[in-house]
């Protein structure tokens, strides 16, 4: 590679601090770690998020395109000031988010995609890269869209978001905005998790990011019966 | 009256299925009654359809008419039986009727709802078009505040806690996971909907007390049982299950108009017309499918219909008795709870899985010499409920 080129062609970074992990007990009374990913785990991240491109339902598609195209961006050095947190049960990959930093004070919300479903995966894992942003990152604000009725319905009704001028960076879509003051309204209702992670659970989920099958991961997300395109 | 028998029994697995419409889910239940029965070219009469809203849900009316033809069951007469949540029950007292006064000798009854069609805020606004139109409804009144307001008041008056629902939920989605058909097939824990610090993220409040896992889930879905003369039924090649008690009882449309808000006097009174009708008593069912919309229903409904004294429903479900394996096993199939609730289904779905127990076919789940079963499918908000008491005939 040519590193001279190279380096005009990789946008500039930001420092940022480390999402510390934590730990959500699910409704069966699971445990699911939540903890940042780095650049070096967005290849076996892709594994889980490819199967998801076949599944037109809720819009799987699309998020599972736009989320492939932004890791393997980030993984490559060509997206700017991008984070990803990733869920695992018992080591096993149930769902990434990402978000890009458009400014230090503002952030740009990209996408949530749960590979496991009924279990507010999605809803956890969102809930943490807002904790990321406001409290850790220190952010006064982040834009974010939906491309689902159901995230519509999770993040610009449960959050209470507000409506804002201009176009989000995917596809154009109307912004809304999560400012740090409703995200501390709503943190005691929506945003679960205890530090630190036990020491037995943070190893199995940093042993191994284990990847289910493609037909698991479809069947996940279809329910008992497959409806693939 | 003539005997009725259920011949056969059918279902299609509830859950959200986008890839089908009303008719196919409603045409899928009905097969699968007449392949179950062994039909074969015996005519059917009649076909009653249970189901509440086809109209707003999916734009679609007249579905009872349509399914008949997509059947090929013409000139068969044709019905949808609309009553609320309690249109499948209604819509099987109907087919009752009709065999047993002798006016239909084959008749083929169809529960059906597709909701997932419209988002979740909109089914719940479609759902709430039953309660009444000035006194409640536009107050913001839905179905889930008014199982909030009738917790609270059960749970004050009797003793039942939270942890009560939430083990009514634990039961009927342990339960689910052994229905192929169940919606829900998922096991949880009482650590992680109720006494987990944090679970009330997993679990948050819908309408205090009910919080989210103490609600049934929004289904598609559709069930169908063929009803017949016990004469045709004996040429047909199931084990006899007849329909020996039918109850019916209707209360105030509005809940401030009860004396009593806690008292489901319709289900008192269709559980002892179903029971009388049947000569048994409620001491004598083996297993139950109770309307566990909101889960101090199965509660409040174990006590209303007999099976235990006001105020000990819960105290049977403590000690284990409402469990497959205990004395009255409750909602084997995972009740509403975890199998589903598409309303106008859900009547004809309790007795499909009581037809399946009393056969001995209900697979892992099956209550151990199940001979009597009874089922209650729960109108409004009690205002309108059907019972029956299903036997096995040696």
């Amino acid at each position: 590679m040519d590193m001279e080129v190279e380096e005009y062609l990789r946008p500039p970074e930001m420092d940022l601090p480390p999402y510390p992990p934590k730990v959500v007990t699910l409704a069966t009374g699971g445990k699911l770690v939540i903890r940042q990913a780095s650049r070096d785990d967005v290849p076996i991240i892709l594994e889980a998020v490819r199967p998801t491109l076949k599944v037109e339902r809720d819009f799987y598609d699309i998020v599972g395109a736009r989320v492939y195209a932004e890791l393997l961006g980030w993984y490559r050095y060509r997206v700017r000031d991008e984070f990803c947190l990733m869920g695992q049960i018992d080591g096993l990959l149930v769902g990434v988010v990402n978000t890009r930093l458009y400014s230090r004070e503002l952030g740009i919300s990209l996408h949530t995609l749960a590979t496991e479903r009924g279990l507010r995966i999605g809803a956890h894992l969102f809930a943490a890269k807002m904790e990321y942003s406001f409290e850790y990152i220190g952010q006064e604000e982040v834009l974010i869209t939906a491309e689902s009725p159901i995230g519509f319905r999770r993040w610009m009704i449960e959050y209470e978001l507000i409506l804002r001028e201009g176009q989000h960076e995917l596809g154009g879509a109307a912004p809304y905005g999560l400012t740090k003051e409703l995200y501390y309204k709503h943190k005691d209702r929506l945003v679960a998790g205890e530090r630190p992670v036990p020491e037995e659970l943070l190893a199995v989920a940093e042993k191994e990011i284990i990847v289910a099958s493609e037909d698991d991961i479809l069947e996940k997300i279809l329910g008992a019966r497959r409806k693939v395109r | 009256m003539r005997p009725v028998v259920v011949a056969g029994a059918g279902m299609i697995p509830f859950e959200r299925r986008d890839d089908d419409s009303l008719m196919d889910m409603l045409a899928a239940a009905g097969l699968n009654a007449m392949d179950d029965a062994g039909l074969g070219n015996l005519p059917v009469n009649s076909v009653y359809v249970g189901n509440m809203a086809s109209g707003l849900f999916n734009h679609q009316v007249s579905v009872a008419s349509a399914l008949v033809d997509r059947l090929s069951l013409l000139p068969a007469a044709a019905d949808r039986v609309e009553n609320g949540p309690a249109s499948g029950g209604s819509a099987i007292k109907n087919g009752f009727l009709a065999v047993a006064s002798g006016f239909n000798d084959i008749v083929l009854v169809v529960g059906g709802e597709k909701m997932r069609d419209v988002i979740g805020p909109k089914a719940t606004d479609i759902v709430a078009c039953m309660t009444h139109p000035e006194a409640e409804y536009i107050y913001g009144l839905t179905l889930p505040s008014m199982a909030g307001m009738f917790a609270r008041l059960y749970m004050e008056k009797y003793g039942i806690t939270r942890e009560h629902l939430s083990m009514v939920a634990i039961k009927n989605q342990t339960n689910g996971l052994l229905n192929p058909y169940a919606h829900i097939q998922m096991k949880i824990t009482m650590e992680g909907i109720l006494t987990h610090p944090q679970s009330h993220v997993n679990s948050p409040v819908v309408a205090d007390p009910i919080h989210l896992y103490d609600c049934c889930p929004v289904s598609d879905g559709a069930a169908a049982v063929l009803l017949t003369t016990e004469e045709i039924a004996k040429k047909l090649k199931k084990p006899l299950v007849t329909i020996d008690g039918v109850g019916q009882a209707t209360d105030t449309h509005t809940l401030q108009e009860r004396s009593d808000p806690t008292d489901l006097k319709a289900v008192t009174l269709a559980s002892e017309q179903a029971f009388k009708m049947a000569g048994i008593k409620p001491k004598d069912i083996d297993v139950a499918e109770l309307h566990d919309a909101f889960t101090i229903l199965e509660i409040a409904e174990s006590e209303h219909a007999g099976f235990f004294p006001k105020g000990e429903g819960a105290k049977a479900l403590e000690r284990g008795e409402t469990q497959i394996g205990g004395k009255l096993p409750i909602n084997p199939s995972g009740g509403l709870k975890a199998r589903g609730h598409p309303v106008g289904a859900t009547g004809v779905a309790q007795a499909v899985e009581l037809v399946w127990q009393l056969r001995g076919e209900a697979g892992e789940r099956q209550v151990k010499d199940a001979a009597n079963g009874f089922s209650l499918n729960f109108g409004g908000f009690g205002n309108n409920v059907l019972a029956f008491v299903l036997r096995r005939k040696s």
